[in-house]
């Protein structure tokens, strides 16, 4: 029976060697994958610029096309049509390899996300670290743009992007211990598979909030969008880029930001799960999507509303807070395991009842958790707040002083 | 060999997605138009030419930051086998992880106490 | 004997990264070029580990090589002001360094291709320890009392160690 997920037999059965066959049906899967956030970003890029046009009360583009659907399409013809500046003195291989890197880096990970109980690209038995791996070339393009482009800003750029990227990292990955923690299981697939009982969100919100601003701070969006900050660095790194390979610069972030949000979904969300999947698996796909819209749409409306951060707050950010609180989290979520194992209520597979007294026990350790974290904020506010008071106290006394001062001179 | 299987299909997955951002800058060279001339190739520096060469001072606070993210990811990535393995683990193996993460944490505060996270 | 099959392919391609790789780093008169050569010599290697049936240590391999030290090395690179133009640094005493060079190179390959050479290469196949077959053994074997415990805690101060040590080095001019 010749259906897509029978394409070698059927392939086989027509005459065609078995190995040719196989390299074949990997090459059509392949393209395909790769395919989808290419077709993806086109929505992703008018969406992003409706939803930001209607939280700032204003209409968003509305001419191109039917809603201005085509926005995005007439936007990368005129940049196929733009000219394509060398500055002087780049050094032309490397200055060419970024915008190339910064697009493969990105599509590269689409290999390993599961789109349904069925599809997935490579199911591979480590399949986060290589999530993990494969976001941390993406540090190596920021250098070879900044370096080759023989421009100061461009290198101030790319330094401070790199050391924003370099620190969110660590936030990143240790969150990404503890749905490991709880599923026992680095492979993608399984990891959706095993929250058939319960999503990951509430075992671990903590981590999932965790992933989500360290992916927010990897990917450059608000309110980490330093990297390209109009205002302040220009547009850093990639300052000497023009034509389509800027173009594909700012293609590669936009899908970088939505297969973090993927990632989200898939880790934290539960992936393909929702009623009827099992029955039907392509069904899994529409879930998919809609979780991943979901998280997406949180991260624009949050891109629109939330001003810039500094760079050294950025930094205090993530070394005095995020990474603290990822450690204290992965410790909290371990103890409880090994107390819930102890007592024998470790979840069966995929099953809602049994998963729930697990849930309830880890849902609490992350609240403890956040409560510290809460109590710790409102702490340091209140000393600020008094250290500005007193400061401001400090100035009324001496303008005190220096009013009476004279008349006690003249008095004597 | 379904692990090499797997394998497989990511080296023709890395071999095609160096060749897919290929075609867009095939085409931006045959359709955007070439005319270079001085004023167009010179670095762009705020309005003003470029004097010396491109060299910023280099603040050690980057070097420092990618180094205390080293020993962090290295840390994390000795603590994945950990994680993976830790469902068929005791206490005595979540003792283990604790004392673990407990030395990196002491590293962390000891550059938290020295400024060493500052971005001066 | 050599079967021409994915697997030689993918040795063949990966074997040629990691020696264009690193015939690029020492024979390249720039410094940031250099770098990139030895990243495209670290996913060589890298792509050996998942030949081997590793995919662990290859993707920590890519994460923590490429993605850690590459950079750092970048940064160091940066330190130098005439990283583009490297001056002829002549060495008078190239000839005996190449000969022990040499040597070195003998020496190890011997070392290495011997254990596996003629009827002992049926061993070549073989995993190295029974007991360590995956990641999750791995995981296990970190904190077996009877296994690797010791050196994973030992590990573990170690990194501690060199990160104090790179603090105390790096902001010295500061105090």
């Amino acid at each position: 029976m010749c259906d897509i997920n029978h394409l070698v037999e059927c392939l086989v059965q027509s005459g065609v060697n078995r190995d040719l066959a196989n390299l074949l049906t990997t090459l059509g899967g392949v393209v395909l994958i790769a395919t989808v956030p290419l077709v993806t970003v086109i929505f992703l890029i008018w969406i992003e610029r409706k939803v930001a046009a209607r939280v700032q009360d204003r209409l968003g583009p509305n001419r191109v096309g039917p809603f201005g659907l085509l926005q995005t399409v007439a936007d990368a013809l005129k940049m196929l049509t733009k000219e394509d500046i060398t500055p002087n003195g780049a050094d032309k291989f490397i200055y060419n390899l970024a915008p190339i890197i910064a697009f493969a880096s990105v599509v590269l990970i689409w290999a390993v996300v599961p789109f349904t109980p069925l599809h997935i690209g490579a199911d591979l038995s480590i399949g986060i670290l290589y999530f993990v791996a494969v976001a941390s070339i993406g540090t190596v393009k920021i250098m070879v743009a900044g370096w080759s482009s023989n421009n100061k800003y461009a290198l101030l750029g790319a330094f401070r992007t790199i050391a924003q990227l370099l620190s969110y990292e660590v936030p990143l990955v240790l969150s990404l211990l503890v749905p490991v923690l709880i599923g026992g299981t680095l492979s993608m697939q399984e990891i959706v598979r095993q929250q058939g009982g319960m999503w990951y969100l509430f075992m671990a919100p903590i981590a999932a909030v965790m992933f989500f601003i360290a992916n927010l701070a990897e990917t450059g969006r608000a309110p980490f969008d330093l990297l390209e900050a109009e205002s302040e660095i220009i547009a850093g790194y990639n300052i000497e880029y023009s034509g389509f390979k800027w173009g594909m610069f700012m293609a590669g972030e936009f899908m970088h930001a939505f297969t973090a949000c993927l990632l989200t979904a898939v880790i934290f969300l539960g992936g393909w799960w929702g009623p009827g999947v099992e029955q039907i698996p392509a069904l899994g796909f529409i879930y998919l999507g809609l979780k991943t819209g979901l998280v997406y749409l949180f991260a624009l409306v949050l891109r629109a509303t939330v001003p810039r951060v500094r760079i050294d707050q950025l930094m205090t950010l993530n070394w005095k807070w995020l990474v603290p609180i990822s450690v204290g989290n992965v410790l909290v979520t371990a103890l409880l395991i090994q107390i819930v194992k102890a007592l024998g209520l470790t979840p069966q597979d995929g099953d809602l009842i049994s998963a729930i007294p697990q849930t309830v026990v880890l849902f609490l350790g992350n609240v403890f958790v956040a409560l510290i974290v809460l109590q710790q904020i409102r702490n340091q506010g209140r000393e600020a707040r008094l250290a500005d008071e007193s400061t401001a106290l400090a100035v009324v006394h001496g303008h005190d002083e220096m009013e009476h001062a004279p008349t006690a001179a003249v008095g004597d | 060999m379904a692990l090499l299987n797997e394998w497989a299909f990511i080296g023709v997955f890395f071999s095609i997605a160096w060749v897919f951002p290929f075609l867009p800058i095939l085409g931006a060279r045959l359709l955007a138009p070439s005319k270079p001339n001085s004023v167009k190739q010179s670095t762009y520096e705020c309005g003003v030419e470029t004097v010396g060469d491109t060299w910023v001072q280099f603040k050690v606070q980057y070097y420092i930051y990618g180094l205390i993210f080293l020993v962090f990811d290295v840390e994390i990535v000795l603590l994945f086998p950990w994680a993976l393995a830790y469902n068929q683990l005791d206490f005595f193996g979540f003792f283990a992880g604790l004392l673990f993460i407990f030395f990196l944490f002491d590293a962390l505060i000891y550059a938290w106490r020295k400024d060493a996270l500052e971005w001066v | 004997m050599l079967e021409f099959n994915a697997s030689t392919v993918a040795f063949i391609v990966f074997a040629l990264f990691s020696l264009g790789g690193a015939l690029g780093v020492v024979t390249t008169r720039n410094l940031v070029h250099a770098t990139l050569y030895l990243i495209l010599s670290l996913f060589g290697a890298a792509g050996f580990f998942v030949l081997l049936s590793a995919p662990f240590i290859a993707v920590v391999q890519v994460l923590v090589y490429i993605g850690a030290i590459a950079i750092l090395i970048v940064f160091a690179v940066m330190l130098t002001r005439s990283m583009t133009r490297l001056r002829d640094l002549y060495n008078s005493q190239w000839a005996l360094s190449g000969v022990v060079a040499a040597a070195l190179f003998v020496l190890l390959m011997v070392g290495v291709i011997l254990p596996v050479w003629g009827q002992n290469g049926s061993q070549a196949g073989k995993p190295i320890s029974d007991a360590v077959l995956n990641t999750v053994d791995l995981g296990k074997a970190l904190v077996d009392q009877n296994q690797y415990v010791l050196p994973f805690e030992v590990a573990s101060l170690l990194l501690t160690a060199a990160m104090i040590g790179a603090i105390v080095i790096a902001r010295d001019d500061r105090e």
